[in-house]
Order: structure tokens, then C-alpha cells, then sequence
């Protein structure tokens, strides 16, 4: 028998609600398919499962907000050996201990990785009572002591314990928060947005618990990862002159736009510099194999959320594009998929279109990189000596500077580059790339 | 006893035997009681020679009869003596528990504080031997849970050489025990070492990300772990309680509110563990500093299987005690 | 130990036998009373009498010394009597009083008195028995020429603590009196129903202890039975064993319904109650009046109502002294 619990749906989503379930009690399920929809503070999302069998028990009801880590569901699996949960789960939003009431062995995180010699032998069960079904906060005692002195509020504080517990340094990084002033371009794109934020009719508490979310992650990533930056320039006059002859040749619903080309050079030259693709989970690298390149896309009412395209680095060009249409489709109605919103190794932000010329971003944890790409911009030039006008492009890189230098990160923005130079072979690449 | 003070280098078995001796010398009522520890010199060796130096009315070898030879222990207390019976280990022990639990440690109760018993029983504890589900026993913890009477572990050549003495000298029953993974441990000590204490806990390392808490044999293994964790950035403090009972709470609790977070390492079954106890006693006295919930890293609840890899399994291990350390850290750092 | 001393006979001049008797029924109408109170709910928990085997314990007491040591069973109100506990004393542990001789912690089953070396009162059978052998061992270790009795019922020889202490005295000829009172019932088992070998004489002596039988009926053969063992065990040829055949014409305890045995045979015993075995037998040497026996009647009876008396005036222990007497409260000499 297996649970199904709410997931983590992004490293700052303490809780969820139940909008509607997509199956009853009998039904048979498949892995990938859409059991529930959820929703978040920040969008709706329609969450799958991965589990096959058959739906034994639905155990929270729509409209209930529970927090991250509650079983919804109990799934009696089919014969099939059990399916693992996906590895690139960023381990900060998961539980580590699940809130079970029955006895469960604590399999080791992505974040513990052990060199030993002899096979670590499975960890001591840890037995954990059940959350009470009432939105008590989870705080250990000692940060509810430490949010008293310090004049916390607890119900601000994002919590990034198991369960989205509140902990200690939960609490001396909210009491640190007040003094810092935010003058960071990641607010600046929020602020960018809100003026047609406001003409839109959106529920303003909606639209403040996002704030809310985003100025958390934000002030987190900025507190806790250690950002470099890099910048350089792309002359994008090769791409944008195969894009042209490429799209002359396709009908209009087949065209490709050029964040596509950037999207496969970014999911290319990761492949030559690793260390930008992954996560930083608690003391410890974790490098991802697969390229899920997330997308900044700024909500209409408000806001940003960056789902991932999956596996880019294998995807052909029109694949790209399909995936990217639909997923910007889809994020303007509000309707993503779990594994979208949670998977991204590497995000962009491509804000080209707003006119904004270079973008220095904030590193989304516990991802290890942003990559942001401006507006293209008629520049003068030096080629062979001589002065022309290209269409230049600023590429930049923020990093994490415990996981990568700026070594490694300008040899990844030459790499981007390099690859845009030659879209012939940017897109010719095959999707079977072993 | 050498002439010279300067330290040397001894073995736990040794220290043991020379606090033996040092008794048998220095108190004519001290006798030992137990089988094989005269003209076989003990099973761990540690009684080796005593029968040559003082005779076999002080070295008695006994038959085996656990519960005879106890109750004799506890008569001749009374009477007057000061016996140190040797059970073999804490196994055999099991066939004396009506005389441990229900004379040595309720007479002096039972008499309204008339007699006494002041009684040392030594045993050897522990698993790791591949000796299987009958010979490998922890129930150090089993015996803490019984007033009347004291509990000690000593895990250090010094607690070995010093904790005897002190225990000679409690009125009362008290019960030693002696990890069987330890005999062979080697370490300094000045000759003329003396007594130590039987009931504080003495902090072994100092660190301020966890608090591993611990006894006997599993100290080392702590502090083998604190040593791996070090290198990960992960200061542990290790507190080796050398007595469970009485528990030294507030060195337990003190140590809890520098760390916020707890681990206790026990070679017990965690159900009902000597580990569920100092939980306990951690959430009564500690509870506004805890950052997480209280970890215990116990032996898993199965009788101790034969072969080396189930066994080692089974029982606490360095790589448990780092992973559990390492967990609750990244969880609630 | 002279021939003469062997054959010299317990005299039944007036006196001894006044006294014997007194102390027989002492023993019986404090018995009764206990009864009594028990119904009223003055006494609670457990209550074993010793009715009809006075004889017993009266006969045995009279070759023990005043420093030798008594080790008992639950069923020891009887003993403790014929040793000199003070009644009152007694009478409060029963009440569970503070006054009382274990200072009201042990009740009916724990009664203490190490100013009469009495070891109580052990409500495990068979678990007083090492506890016997090693008090004797701790005279014979400090060189003191002392008797170490060992009371117990015939139920204990299934337990292999019997055979364990029987083993252990008799192979370090160590001074101890085992007095197996045989009722025939250990509780409800008749003693052929748990015993292959119902001669528990033959038991004795194979573990090569010299072993006698004794009506237990009979107060003067009890006592020139103890006397010959006590010489015996004097002389430092190591343990005695006496099986006293006597019988309870009372149940097991205050709940036993006594099923297990006819109500004839217990007639037929009744027949041979010791009090009223030496009343007759000294009425017919002409060395007792029927006023006489008023009078002993009357004296036992102001003594018991004085110890009713007394427990009745004592005072609860206060429960702020509840966890006293855990552990030695000064150190041991």
C-alpha cells in the first residue's frame, strides 16, 4: 500500500488545498496520470501521481489545506516493483520524515550521500505522529521561544524543516529580514509587472500570499547562496538569420522562436560545464544528469513562475517549441503540471521582450544557476577588424558560487555562445543523444 | 605498582584486574565470587593470577548456579563482607534476576532502612562477537529501570581502573558493566590513578551541532563518528553518561540546550531502550531548546543474528550514527 | 561434639515447658487475631498463618543463639515471635505502620530485625535460600563460629534455588540450618503431585548433607532435632538439613478456598495440635493446672490486645518520605 502525500510543488510552498479529485475510491491509476488539482498560493496545478494501481482511499477532502508532506491518498499498488519518487525532488521542500502514523524507514535523501565502504545498512525507523488536521504551525520548541524574544511572527516565516517545520535559523533569518532593502532585479521584474497587475481584477489576497512566497524564496536565495556574476555578449546575427530562412520554410503554427535556440544552447552547454545544472540540498552538491530547463514566465496576475521544459538537451527543436507553447499556454490559464513546476535544474529568464538589455536574476533554490538572456539590441560591432551593426544579445550568469566559479561559469556562457554561432548544428542536433 | 608516575600504557582488562586487586589488597571483606575466575583466570582473563596471589577463599570459583552465588553475595554483604560476584555476562544474569531485583535491590527498602546491601556485581555486556541471539544481550537499560540498585558502564581505561573502588564503597548494590568490545582497548594512565565517581556523565567532546549521547561500548564508535562528522564541518558534542542509573540529567540537559538537537546512541533494542528514557528526560528538562525531535540510533528490534553482516546490521555503527547526525542537521539546520 | 552431648534429652522440667508453650500459644492467638483483623480490614495485601505449626518454629528458636541469623518465609509471623520481635512491633508492620518492625514498607511477608539478625520475611520461594548461604559464608570468611537457619516450605525444593544454595553450602561447608517445614501443600499442590521423589530427607543427602526427619507436631522433638543439627553445623562440618513434617490447619492465605485437600485430613491433623499436644502431655506429668492454662490464656491475650493496641495508635508514614530507603541513607561501617 502506498501513500500519495501532497507535494512539493516548489521550494516555498508550505501548503496546499485540495480543488478537486480527479479519481474516487476503485479507480485505477497510472503512473503520470492527474489525480488531483491542487492549489498553491501562487497557481493552480494539477498534480500526477506515480504510482500504478488502484485508489484504496481518498483521506483529505477538497477545500482542506494541508501542509506539504500530508497523505491525500492511499494507492494499493499494482504488482510492479515500487516505483521511486522522481530523484530530482528538490530535498529542502520534501519531508524527509513523512508524517505517517505507522512505522516507515527513513531512506537516505539525495542530500546524505555517504562514502562508505561496507553498505550502509538501512536507517533506524523513525516513528512520527500524524499533523493534526488543524493549521498548527510546525515549529520546534525552541524556535517558537527564540520567535517570541526575538518578536517574529511566526505565521511570516517560512519554514525549511521537514514539513516546512520552522526551525531556528527559520526564525534568525526572519528576524534578519526587515533590514535588508530590497534593490534587486528579481523585484525589479516583479514590480515591472505590477502596474498591469493592477488592471487586472485578481483576488488581492491571492496576489499578496504570492508576493509573500516569491519574497521569501527570493530573500532566501539571496541569504543563503553565495551569487557571482557574469556577462556577456552574443552576436546573434547567425541565429537570427537561420531562424529567418527556417521559418520562411514552415507554416505560420510551426515557426520557431528564437528562445527555443536559446533554450537547446543552454541545455547544450550544460553538457560541457555540469556544475551549473542541479542543486544545492543542505551542505551538499547534488548535480542533476538530466537538463529540465525552467522558464521564467511572468503570470498575468502577477508574478513569476518558472516550469520546466524536460530533458531540453534531448528535445529537438520542435519539440521545444511544442513543449513551450503548451506550457505557456497553460501557465497563463494556471494549469501546470507538479512535475513542471518542481523540476527545473537550471532556469532562464529571457526578458527580451520587456526591452530590458541584461538580466542579473536570483538563482531560484535550490537550483545552482540562472541564466538570463536580454533584449536583442542593433549594437556596433568589431568583426575582423572592422565596424558593423550586429543584433547583440547580453547573456548572463548568476551562480553559486559553492557549487561553481567564475572560471566555470564563463567557460558555460562561452559555450552558449559558441553554440549560437553554429544554429545549423544548435538544431540539428537529434533527440536520441545517449 | 610501578615506582614511577609517569603514565603507562594499559589495557581496560588490565585496569580492571589492577582495580581488583588494589580492592582485594587494600579491604580484607573484599572476596570474588564467580565461575571460572580463579583456576581459569576469567573468561575475559580479567581475574587472571588473583587466585595465585590470594587464595582460593577470596577467589571463589563457583558452580554454575547464577542465582546461588548472587544470593550468597547478597548474604555475605550483609554479613558483613564486601563480595564482587562476577556473572559472566549479562546473558547468564538473567538466571539471578530474582535475587538482583527482588532481594539485592529491595532489602534495604523492605527492612524500612535497617540492612543494607552493599554488593558489586560485575558483568560483560554487549554484541559484536557474532555469538548470536543468547550470548549477545544489552539489558544494562533493563537493570537502570529497577530502584535499589546503581547502574554503571565505565567505557574508559580510567573509568575501568577508577569506578570499582567507588562502587566498593556505595552502601548499596551496584551493578558494572563491562562492554565485551572494550577488553582489549588500550590506552595511559598514571599508576597510581584513583578513584573516580559512579554518577556523572562527562562530556568527551565538545561541539555545539548535535549533542550524541551515549555509554560503554558505543562511546567509541561515537567518537569515531564525531571525528568523520568533523570533517564534514559537523562539531558534535559526545557525552559518555558512564551512569545510567542514576542518570546524570543535568549534564544531559545542559548539553542539549548548547546543541539544540539530540542523538542518542544505545546498543539496546530502541523499544523501552535505556535511549527512550533520556528522550524522555530530554523533553521534560530540555524541551524549549530542542531545534528537532529527539534521534535514537538503537539496535534494530531482532534477537542478534550469527553472521557478521546481518549482526553488524543489527547493532549501532559509525556509519548509522554519522547518517543520523548528518540527517537531522541538513533536516533542521 | 561429646557422645553425651548427642543423647543428652531436651528436659521437660515445668519451666521450659511453661515457656514453650506460652510461646506456642503466643504464636497461635496472635495468628487468630491477624485473622480477625485481616476480615476487618485492618491488615490487607497477603496473610499467610502459621497456625498449627508452631511447634516448628518454638522448637527450632530454642538452639539459636542470640547473634546466629534467621533467614524466613511469608509465612514467618511465627518466627519472628519465637525469636523476640516485639509483638507491638510486629503487629504495626502489619497495620503497615511506621512503628512497625520494617517501618510499615514490608508487611505481613517482609518482617525485619537486624537487632535479632532476623533476614525476614522473603515472599519468593526458594529466594531466601542464597540469601542464607551467604550470610553464613560471611561468618565463616570473618572466622565467627555462627548458625545461619534457613526456614522454608517443602514447595521450595522444586525451585532450582534450593538445589543451587544446598549445592553451594555443602561444597564450601558453610554453617547454614536448612529447616524445610513440610506441610505437604505448597499452596495448593500436594507435594506427591510436584515431587518425583517425595523424601526430602533423600534430596538432602544427596547433595551430602546430613539430613533428619522430625514431627513437626511435636515441639519437644523439634527441639532436640535443632539441637542435635546445631551442634552439628557448630562443629564446622558444614550444612544440616531437618525436615519438619508438620501441617497448617488454616488455607494457604486468607483467599485460599482450599479445594485441593479434604476437610477430614485436616480433622485428622487438627488431632495432633502441637499446643494441645503439650498441654496434655505436661497435664499428664503433673506439671500443668487447668488454671494455669486461664492464666498463660489471659497473658497472651493482654500481650496481643497491647499490640493491637499499639498498632492501632501508630501513625502513617509520611508520604513525603515515599522514596526513602532506595538507597543507604549513611554509610555503611
Amino acid at each position: 500500500m502506498a501513500e500519495f502525500l501532497m507535494p512539493s510543488l516548489g521550494a516555498d510552498m508550505e501548503v496546499g488545498t485540495i480543488l478537486e479529485w480527479m479519481v474516487k475510491v476503485g479507480d485505477p491509476i497510472n503512473r503520470g496520470d492527474i489525480i488531483a488539482v491542487v492549489d498553491t498560493e501562487k497557481a493552480t496545478i494539477e498534480v500526477e501521481v506515480f504510482q500504478t494501481g488502484i485508489v484504496e482511499a481518498i483521506l483529505v477532502p477538497v477545500g482542506e489545506k494541508v501542509p506539504v508532506g500530508t497523505a491525500l491518498a492511499m494507492i494499493r499498488e499494482a504488482a510492479a516493483a515500487a516505483i521511486p519518487a522522481q530523484p530530482l525532488r528538490p530535498a529542502a521542500a520534501l519531508p524527509v520524515m513523512v508524517p505517517r502514523p505507522s512505522i516507515v524507514s527513513v531512506t537516505p535523501t539525495p542530500a546524505v550521500e555517504l562514502v562508505s565502504a561496507t553498505k550502509a545498512p538501512p536507517s533506524p525507523p523513525i516513528f512520527i505522529t500524524r499533523p493534526s488536521m488543524t493549521h498548527r504551525p510546525r515549529i520546534s520548541p525552541l524556535a517558537r521561544r527564540l520567535a517570541s524574544e526575538l518578536h517574529v511572527d511566526i505565521a511570516s516565516v517560512h519554514g525549511t524543516g521537514p514539513g516546512g517545520a520552522i526551525g531556528k535559523s527559520d526564525i534568525e533569518r526572519a528576524a534578519r529580514m526587515p533590514a535588508e532593502a530590497p534593490a534587486r532585479p528579481s523585484t525589479q521584474l516583479v514590480e515591472r509587472r505590477a502596474p498591469m497587475a493592477k488592471s487586472e481584477v485578481t483576488p488581492a489576497d491571492r496576489q499578496a500570499a504570492m508576493r509573500r512566497a516569491i519574497a521569501a524564496a527570493m530573500s532566501r536565495s539571496k541569504h543563503e547562496i553565495p551569487h557571482y556574476y557574469l556577462g556577456t555578449s552574443i552576436d546573434m546575427s547567425a541565429a537570427l538569420a537561420w531562424l529567418q530562412a527556417e521559418n520562411q520554410r514552415r507554416s505560420v503554427t510551426d515557426r520557431i522562436l528564437y528562445s527555443v535556440l536559446l533554450l537547446k544552447a543552454v541545455a547544450l552547454a550544460v553538457r560541457e560545464v555540469p556544475e551549473v545544472n542541479g542543486f544545492w540540498i543542505a551542505n551538499g552538491i547534488k548535480l542533476s544528469q538530466a537538463v529540465h530547463v525552467g522558464l521564467a514566465i511572468a503570470l498575468r496576475q502577477g508574478g513569476l513562475i518558472a516550469p520546466a521544459i524536460h530533458d531540453v538537451d534531448q528535445k529537438s527543436i520542435d519539440e521545444i517549441m511544442t513543449s513551450l507553447r503548451d506550457l505557456v499556454k497553460r501557465v497563463r490559464l494556471g494549469v501546470l503540471r507538479s512535475s513542471e513546476v518542481a523540476d527545473a535544474t537550471i532556469t532562464v529568464s529571457s526578458l527580451g521582450e520587456q526591452g530590458v538589455e541584461s538580466v542579473f536574476g536570483v538563482i531560484y533554490p535550490p537550483q545552482v544557476a540562472l541564466v538570463g538572456f536580454g533584449k536583442i539590441v542593433e549594437r556596433p560591432w568589431a568583426v575582423n577588424g572592422m565596424l558593423g551593426v550586429r543584433p547583440i544579445m547580453m547573456a548572463s550568469l548568476a551562480g553559486d558560487h559553492r557549487v561553481s566559479d567564475g572560471h566555470r561559469g564563463g567557460l558555460f556562457l562561452a559555450a552558449i555562445n559558441r553554440l549560437l554561432q553554429d544554429p545549423e548544428k544548435l538544431c540539428g542536433t537529434t533527440k536520441s543523444k545517449p | 605498582m610501578t615506582a614511577n608516575s609517569n603514565p603507562t600504557r594499559i589495557t581496560y582488562r588490565e585496569a580492571m584486574r589492577q582495580a581488583l586487586r588494589d580492592a582485594l589488597i587494600r579491604d580484607p571483606r573484599v572476596f570474588l565470587m564467580g565461575e571460572d575466575i580463579g583456576r581459569y583466570g576469567g573468561c575475559y582473563a580479567v581475574t587472571k593470577g588473583l587466585l595465585d596471589e590470594f587464595g582460593p577463599d577470596r577467589i571463589r570459583d563457583t558452580p554454575l548456579s547464577e542465582s546461588a552465588f548472587v544470593g550468597t553475595g547478597i548474604g555475605a554483604a550483609i554479613g558483613g563482607m564486601r563480595p564482587i560476584v562476577e556473572i559472566m555476562t549479562v546473558n547468564f544474569s538473567l538466571l539471578a534476576l530474582d535475587q538482583i531485583v527482588n532481594n539485592a535491590a529491595t532489602i534495604l527498602h523492605m527492612s524500612g532502612g535497617q540492612i543494607n546491601v552493599p554488593l558489586v556485581i560485575r558483568m560483560t555486556t554487549g554484541a559484536g562477537r557474532q555469538l548470536a541471539a543468547q550470548h549477545s544481550h544489552s539489558l544494562e537499560g533493563w537493570y537502570a529501570h529497577i530502584p535499589g540498585i546503581k547502574v554503571i558502564t565505565p567505557a574508559t581505561i580510567a573509568d575501568a581502573r577508577g569506578m570499582l573502588w567507588t562502587a566498593l564503597e556505595d552502601p548499596d548494590p551496584v551493578l558494572i558493566f563491562e562492554h565485551n568490545a572494550l577488553y582489549n582497548m588500550e590506552a595511559e594512565l598514571a599508576p597510581d590513578a584513583g578513584p573516580v565517581d559512579i554518577d556523572k556523565a562527562v562530556v568527551r567532546r565538545v561541539g555545539t551541532e548535535a549533542s550524541l549521547i551515549t555509554y560503554g561500548g558505543s562511546l567509541w564508535k561515537v567518537l569515531q563518528a564525531a571525528d568523520e562528522l568533523a570533517q564534514a564541518g559537523i562539531e558534535v558534542d559526545v557525552l559518555d553518561l558512564r551512569s545510567l542509573r542514576p542518570l546524570d540529567t543535568a549534564a544531559i540537559c545542559d548539553s542539549v540546550s548548547r546543541t539544540h538537537r539530540a542523538v542518542i546512541v544505545d546498543e539496546g533494542w530502541r523499544s523501552g531502550s535505556i535511549a527512550a528514557e533520556i528522550s524522555a528526560r530530554i523533553t521534560e528538562g530540555a524541551f524549549y531548546e530542542l531545534d528537532a525531535p529527539v534521534v535514537r540510533v538503537c539496535s534494530a528490534e531482532v534477537p542478534i543474528p550469527y553472521p557478521k553482516h546481518l549482526e553488524d546490521a543489527a547493532l549501532p555503527q559509525v556509519a548509522t550514527i554519522v547518517q543520523a547526525v548528518r540527517q537531522m542537521v541538513s533536516a533542521h539546520g | 561434639m561429646t557422645p553425651e552431648d548427642i543423647s543428652k534429652q531436651p528436659s521437660l522440667n515445668r519451666d521450659h515447658g511453661m515457656m514453650l508453650l506460652r510461646e506456642m500459644l503466643l504464636i497461635r492467638r496472635f495468628e487468630e487475631k491477624c485473622a480477625e483483623l485481616y476480615s476487618a480490614t485492618k491488615i490487607r495485601g497477603f496473610l499467610h498463618l502459621y497456625v498449627g505449626e508452631e511447634a516448628v518454629a518454638v522448637g527450632a528458636m530454642q538452639s539459636l543463639e542470640k547473634d546466629d541469623a534467621i533467614v524466613a518465609t511469608y509465612r514467618e509471623h511465627g518466627h519472628a515471635l519465637a525469636r523476640g520481635v516485639a509483638p507491638t512491633a510486629i503487629m504495626a508492620e502489619m497495620y503497615g505502620k511506621q512503628e512497625g518492625c520494617s517501618r510499615g514498607r514490608g508487611g505481613s511477608m517482609h518482617l525485619f530485625d537486624a537487632a535479632t539478625r532476623f533476614y525476614g520475611g522473603n515472599a519468593i520461594v526458594g529466594g531466601g535460600l542464597p540469601v542464607a548461604v551467604g550470610l553464613a559464608l560471611a561468618d565463616k570468611l570473618q572466622g565467627r563460629n555462627r548458625v545461619t537457619a534457613c526456614f522454608f516450605g517443602e514447595g521450595a525444593v522444586a525451585e532450582g534455588e534450593f538445589h543451587e544454595s544446598m549445592n553451594l553450602a555443602a561444597l564450601w561447608k558453610l554453617p547454614v540450618l536448612f529447616c524445610c517445614e513440610n506441610n505437604l501443600y505448597a499452596m495448593g499442590t500436594a507435594l506427591k503431585r510436584s515431587e518425583s521423589e517425595v523424601d526430602l530427607c533423600l534430596k538432602a543427602s544427596s547433595y551430602e548433607i546430613p539430613a533428619w526427619p522430625v514431627d513437626g507436631m511435636d515441639v519437644i522433638a523439634c527441639e532436640e532435632a535443632a539441637r542435635r543439627a546445631c551442634l552439628a553445623v557448630r562443629s564446622g562440618t558444614g550444612p544440616s538439613f531437618l525436615e519438619f513434617r508438620t501441617y497448617r490447619f488454616r488455607a494457604h492465605s486468607m483467599f485460599d478456598p482450599q479445594l485441593y485437600r479434604e476437610k477430614q485430613e485436616v480433622e485428622e491433623w487438627k488431632k495432633r495440635d502441637p499446643i494441645i499436644g503439650l498441654q496434655q502431655r505436661m497435664q499428664e506429668e503433673g506439671l500443668l493446672e487447668d488454671s494455669e492454662v486461664k492464666a498463660l490464656e489471659d497473658e497472651v491475650a493482654a500481650v496481643i490486645e497491647a499490640a493491637v493496641a499499639f498498632a492501632e495508635n501508630g501513625a502513617w508514614e509520611p508520604i513525603t518520605d515515599l522514596t526513602r530507603f532506595v538507597y543507604s541513607e549513611k554509610p555503611p561501617v
